[in-house]
């Protein structure tokens, strides 16, 4: 069993919902990442996301579009993305990391070297935003041979048919973006994520996370409620984005850990 | 050679374009292709779209001798395709109208577009006020600056001007914002891309929309001339009006085809946007294709005296086609194409487009290696008035 199935078995054995942070690589400076990720874990982080900086981020919103940009402007590209997790398994070897990125940067390395230079650094999943499965079945291959997970995003317009055929290829859980529109966006709604959900457990065996619009822990537990996963991009980015430099990894740890209480109350 | 009918059902020209685009854009895009199939070969929607190109656009477009300057050249005949007669003075209206009609059988309220010069911003908001549409224009804030007449062009013709301040703030940008806009107001909305790049179905769709150019080309020669030109030449941005050109003739391979990139201060310097010339193959907007790129795989701001070739991609259907070896491309300086310009004035009485004087600039340099009894067709894709401030600048000349 990998990390990440193994994250989930043991969460779901005490009946708890997984927190899923995402932070973009070299935000706001190459030296933070790493002290974030562990400050993430502290903070009762079950899984990272690590964005892979992009020069485009199509799919992205405002704020992490800057996050993207911030990093760029010191070079972080996937190589240094690649070390960085290598730096962080030295003490940890527990919390799953999960690249999410765009396909570019990683056909630029090359599928294959990509794919061994990951698993050697410790990553356990790997979800490119702009490689819809039709595009990528050599590509889910090789992180299959390497032994990491393709995770695979599903959105309220997916037609239960794709909901199917992402199903069969998708590994280590699924990416629901609650709402239409990019990263960062507001509104979500409950009640539409909950029937989304029961049509996508007909056809996903596999855990699902929920993202998009989730920004406070009342928001968090809601969400909770409903899916395996609680996935937190856009207001762990701004935190970032707002705090001087010596209060960095207390505003954060202070908001994940709010958003962990939240997740584990709603349980009880 | 066999027949050339590419792309396939997922839109791929060998290796090279595709659907790649976030799950969240999908259906989006399903719906398009489904709509934009089933109206293709629908005999009321072609005679619409024709009926449209003839009297609000004016085609066609004549076929012109440059007889003075194939004369001072001293080789081939240069024949002009002059897209720069089309109304707003470029082939993107071809474009912009087909699309307009297929936004207003899909029942779309608003359309988006982005641009770079303001050139399609400007075809866009043109045929949005003809159908009575909503249009917003989303433009790099540094190309907002640069092309201030262009953003005035569109505000009189009723549609918003939206500066993106990201990334590069330039046309790739813009492009990247109005895919973030169609995906979060995709019910009321048709995006109207500007060029054959992009997802699925978009650089088939522009290119069918585009073949106006070559299929009246093709009858206009045998007609005046009773046969084809031996060489096809036209700028390649993202190539919208090369394909147009050169998409009746792919499967004539007595014609040659070449299409000419900017290659800025120099293909040996990093200022240049001759992306087929110098990129690698990866993915962008949508379609697998060649980028300039860095080793990390950052694509890289490019650089053209012309706007509308400033461009880091390049259509999926060229990067095939270049291949296949079916058509050639080459680069011309910003030095080159100035040069040009200015010879087109002079010689013909035609003030030609920066992209297009790309194009006449390697006509000038390969007509004299070909004999005087054979022909080149240049595509002359837009006229030049929305150049003089950059040739004035570049003469040094404060106007």
């Amino acid at each position: 069993m990998n990390r990440i199935a193994q994250t989930f078995a043991v969460l779901q054995s005490n009946r708890k919902k997984a927190l899923i942070p995402f932070i973009t690589a070299g935000d706001p400076g190459p030296a933070n990442t790493v002290e974030l990720m562990h400050c993430l874990v502290e903070a009762g982080s079950d899984i990272i996301e690590l964005g892979v900086p992009f020069s485009d981020p199509m799919a992205d919103g405002p704020t992490i579009q800057r996050s993207s940009e911030r990093a760029l402007k010191h070079q972080v590209g996937i190589n240094s993305v690649l070390n960085m997790i290598s730096e962080f398994r030295k003490t940890n070897s527990q919390t799953p990391v999960v690249l999410m990125g765009y396909a570019n940067p990683i056909e630029a390395m090359g599928h294959e070297y990509f794919a061994a230079r990951a698993k050697e650094a410790g990553v356990d999943g790997v979800l490119t935003v702009d490689y819809p499965p039709e595009e990528c079945e050599e590509w889910v291959r090789c992180l299959e041979q390497h032994g990491m997970d393709a995770i695979f995003l599903l959105s309220p317009t997916s037609a239960q048919s794709r909901v199917a055929r992402v199903a069969e290829l998708a590994k280590g859980y699924i990416y629901y973006v609650s709402l239409k529109g990019v990263t960062g966006a507001s509104h979500l709604d409950l009640e539409d994520v909950e029937s989304r959900l029961a049509q996508l457990r007909t056809a996903v065996s596999i855990p699902i996370g929920v993202g998009f619009g989730i920004r406070d822990g009342a928001m968090a537990g809601a969400v909770a409620k409903l899916a395996d996963a609680v996935v937190v991009g856009s207001r762990i980015i701004e935190e970032i984005e707002l705090s001087p430099q010596n209060e960095l990894l207390n505003n954060v740890r202070n908001l994940v850990a709010g958003m962990r209480k939240a997740i584990d109350e709603q349980g009880d | 050679m066999n027949i050339y009918d590419l792309p396939d059902k997922r839109g791929h020209f060998g290796p090279y374009g595709g659907v790649f685009v976030a799950e969240t854009l999908i259906s989006a895009l399903d719906k398009l292709r489904e709509q934009y199939d089933s109206y293709r070969n629908d005999a009321e929607f072609k005679r619409e779209f024709e009926n449209e190109l003839k009297h609000y656009v004016g085609r066609p477009s004549p076929i012109y001798h440059a007889k003075r300057w194939s004369e001072h050249l001293g080789g081939a005949q240069i024949l002009l395709k002059r897209e720069d007669l089309n109304h707003t003075g470029a082939h993107k209206v071809n474009n912009t109208v087909g699309q307009a009609l297929l936004a207003r059988r899909m029942g779309k309220k608003r359309v988006i577009a982005e641009t770079g010069a303001g050139q399609h911003g400007v075809a866009t908001a043109t045929v949005a006020a003809r159908y009575g549409m909503q249009c917003v224009v989303y433009m790099g804030a540094e190309d907002v600056r640069r092309q201030a007449t262009n953003v005035y062009r569109m505000k009189l013709l009723g549609a918003e001007v939206i500066p993106v301040e990201s990334g590069s703030r330039t046309l790739k940008d813009a492009l990247n914002e109005a895919m973030r806009d169609w995906v979060t107001h995709v019910e009321n909305t048709f995006y109207i891309i500007g060029t054959v790049a992009g997802p699925h179905p978009y650089p088939m769709m522009v290119r069918d929309f585009q073949t106006v150019i070559g299929a009246e080309a093709k009858l206009q020669m045998q007609e005046t001339y009773g046969r084809q030109p031996d060489v096809l030449i036209a700028c390649v941005g993202g190539g919208s009006n090369a394909i147009g050109l050169f998409y009746p003739y792919i499967n004539d391979e007595s014609v040659r085809m070449i299409g000419v990139e900017a290659a800025g201060k120099g293909l040996d310097t990093n200022e240049h946007a001759a992306t087929l010339s110098k990129g690698k193959p990866g993915v962008l907007h949508g379609n697998r294709t060649y980028l300039i790129q860095d080793d990390n795989g950052q694509i890289i701001e490019t650089h053209s005296i012309s706007a509308g070739l400033d461009y880091p991609g390049v259509g999926p259907e060229h990067a095939w086609l270049k291949d296949i070896h079916r058509a050639e491309y080459v680069g011309i300086t910003d030095d080159e194409a100035l040069e040009a310009f200015h010879a087109l004035c002079r010689f013909e009485g035609i003030m030609p487009a920066l992209e297009s004087s790309h194009a006449l600039a390697y006509a000038a340099k390969f007509a004299p290696t070909l004999s005087k009894d054979q022909l080149i067709l240049v595509n002359l894709s837009g006229r030049g008035d929305k150049d003089m401030a950059t040739v004035a600048q570049m003469s040094g000349i404060t106007l």
